[in-house]
């Protein structure tokens, strides 16, 4: 790429450092499976984009990349313009990256709030602490605040494995926005909820503030464009098309893949 | 409705000055909830507690240092398993090892009959050294364990105990072999001979209670809290911002000083210490102990060390009376310990639960304590 005549943000752009997340060439091989091949992504930051695909695409498995839950097998991950590739998974998370998992990964022998809270503390410092948090402890004050924004707050000493299927859901994203984060992987947050559920998944993404930008799974296509701003359409482990919501919609190729068959 | 509690939160957690601003110490309020805290201990804790105390008046030095003085110290050792297997998942076998360690380094540093190797160091000095010796090789053993998973954990952690055993059984120049030190008696100090009894038992009792105190508080403080957040769901606690490497280090590690603590003891209450002690044997009865009492609440290791203590010396004078041999006392125990993981998979512990749950569900005035009930209930 010449240097001679790019602006700073086109160079910023090139080196990958403007970008929250970029992914170059990423692929995941088990056995000789490739989950993923040849990814490459880059998601501005505060942009929110969602991730569409069949079951099998490999949308589960680029998330696990990105947090670092496994290796890739080639290609490189940027964070904010630091690459990460080689970074445990708890690195990554303290530079500001989240995830929400399909299948609930809670504490099911902990309260709601004791699981918040440690969604609070894994990010900030005192993680070994000995002490006992105080009366009016600020991270037990900011778990309070994050059960009510998600509409937990009457369920806060329950035992998370008392707590209905979507009271569980809403517990998963209420783990994703402890800290300061920067950057949320939505994996299926609306896969089982109720229509009512639904919308206040919506609304709670949607208010979110706006440097905080995210990918998003969702197979509800009406949820998925209600939350994105673009939208990434993956197939049989390779990025099929990008483009804005109403592109993706009313594209013949994904309308195809979506509604007639889907199978190659 | 969201939007500014979002916000709110986003802001309050964005750094080290939230979190300063929120260790800021308040004395009112701090004094309120220790108030609060001592007036909301139920009656029954205050009468236990009274007993404990008052137990030197009742029972004969005999009891006392046989049972109840042992029974403390084995219950320290199992509760530093309990800590592992309960709050951490991971159930280790060399926490005898661990305690013998200390023994072994105390009569090593201090002074015993064997002159030829101890070093003769004074007890202030050589007991600190061993619980720290003891420790490191604690958090050594977890080094290795915690890269692997339940079972293999347990088989990694019995073949350290293993190698310990044979090692000082063939060691004579540090460990002595066979034989081991003798000639072991804790202090004199402010007086009293410590040896005796009644102020070996307030001893064992003062660290004892001490354990339990600080296992019960450490299991609501963020290290605790995160070790039960690793054994639920360790991927999690990673995607989380937590090592849990680290983490599982430290339980050991947290493990290994009460641990120690009790090897001193024990070898003070002994007066000896030899391979024996830290035999196999004695490392799986360890096992047993935490796991007949219950490995979901502190209190656990002890009532198990209580039952295993009295069976012990007990089962003996038994068998004879019923014309069997002697020796067969394991006999008793291994039954024991059939029994009770056969009825109750948590110990006594879920025994004294569910009988709990069951008396105050008959009686309308009392609530529901809210805890989930995972085992079975027959009624």
């Amino acid at each position: 790429m010449s240097t001679t005549a790019l602006s700073v943000a086109d160079r910023l752009q090139a080196a990958g450092t403007a970008n929250a997340l970029e992914l170059r060439g990423v692929s995941k091989l088990f056995g000789a499976l490739a989950a993923i091949s040849d990814v490459t992504l880059t998601v501005k930051p505060g942009e929110r984009r969602a991730v569409l695909g069949s079951n099998g695409a490999g949308k589960t498995t680029l998330f696990n990349c990105i947090t670092g839950d496994f290796l890739p097998t080639t290609g490189t991950i940027r964070l904010f313009g630091e690459d990460v590739t080689e970074f445990p998974a708890y690195e990554r998370i303290r530079r500001g990256l989240r995830r929400t998992y399909q299948i609930s990964l809670l504490f099911n022998e902990l309260s709601v709030l004791d699981n918040i809270y440690l969604a609070c503390r894994g990010v900030s410092r005192g993680r070994f602490s000995l002490l006992r948090p105080r009366a009016n402890d600020a991270l037990m004050n900011t778990a309070v605040d994050l059960a009510t924004a998600v509409h937990l707050l009457d369920f806060k000493d329950t035992l998370v494995a008392n707590l209905s299927y979507g009271q569980q859901r809403q517990l998963e994203i209420a783990l994703a926005l402890a800290g300061a984060p920067r950057f949320v992987l939505f994996d299926e947050p609306a896969a089982g909820l109720s229509p009512s559920e639904r919308s206040e998944l919506i609304e709670i993404l949607n208010n979110l503030p706006e440097h905080i930008g995210y990918i998003i799974i969702e197979h509800d296509m009406d949820v998925a464009l209600r939350v994105s701003q673009s939208v990434t359409m993956m197939h049989n482990g390779l990025i099929f098309k990008e483009g804005s919501p109403l592109e993706i919609e009313s594209d013949p190729e994904v309308q195809e893949l979506y509604l007639g068959g889907g199978h190659e | 409705m969201a939007d500014p509690a979002e916000n709110r939160t986003v802001a309050d957690s964005s750094g080290p000055l939230a979190q300063r601003g929120g260790g800021v110490h308040t004395p009112r309020e701090n004094d309120l909830g220790v108030y609060g805290w001592v007036s909301r201990v139920p009656a029954s804790y205050v009468v236990f507690v009274f007993v404990l105390l008052l137990l030197p008046a009742v029972s004969s030095s005999f009891v006392l240092s046989q049972i109840f003085s042992w029974g403390l110290i084995l219950g320290m050792i199992a509760l530093s398993l309990m800590f592992l297997g309960g709050y951490g998942g991971m159930v280790s076998l060399s926490q005898m090892s661990v305690a013998g360690m200390a023994g072994y380094m105390l009569a090593i540093l201090g002074s015993s009959a064997i002159t030829d190797i101890s070093i003769g160091w004074p007890w202030w000095l050589a007991v600190p050294v061993a619980i720290i010796i003891a420790t490191v090789f604690c958090t050594l053993t977890g080094l290795l364990a915690v890269r692997t998973e339940g079972i293999y954990t347990i088989m990694i952690t019995l073949a350290i105990a293993a190698a310990f055993f044979y090692f000082t059984r063939q060691n004579y120049v540090l460990f002595n072999g066979f034989s081991g030190f003798n000639g072991l008696a804790p202090p004199q100090l402010f007086g009293i001979n410590w040896n005796n009894a009644i102020p070996f038992y307030y001893l064992t009792l003062f660290w004892a209670a001490s354990a339990y105190c600080a296992v019960l508080y450490v299991s609501r403080a963020p290290f605790g809290l995160a070790l039960q957040g690793v054994r639920d769901n360790s991927r999690r606690m990673a995607a989380l911002g937590f090592n849990v490497t680290a983490h599982r280090v430290a339980a050991f590690t947290f493990a290994g000083v009460i641990a120690a603590v009790g090897g001193i003891l024990l070898v003070w209450l002994n007066g000896q210490i030899s391979p024996g002690t830290i035999a196999i044997n004695p490392a799986i009865d360890i096992l047993i102990i935490a796991i007949v009492g219950g490995l979901r609440r502190p209190i656990g290791p002890f009532v198990g060390a209580l039952i295993y203590v009295i069976l012990r010396t007990f089962s003996l004078d038994i068998l004879t009376s019923m014309g069997l041999a002697g020796e067969r006392f394991q006999l008793l125990i291994g039954l024991g310990f059939l029994v009770i993981v056969y009825w109750s998979p948590d110990g006594v512990l879920g025994l004294w639960d569910r009988w709990r749950d069951r008396v105050k569900s008959r009686d309308p005035w009392q609530r529901s304590t809210g805890r989930s009930i995972d085992g079975d209930d027959p009624s």
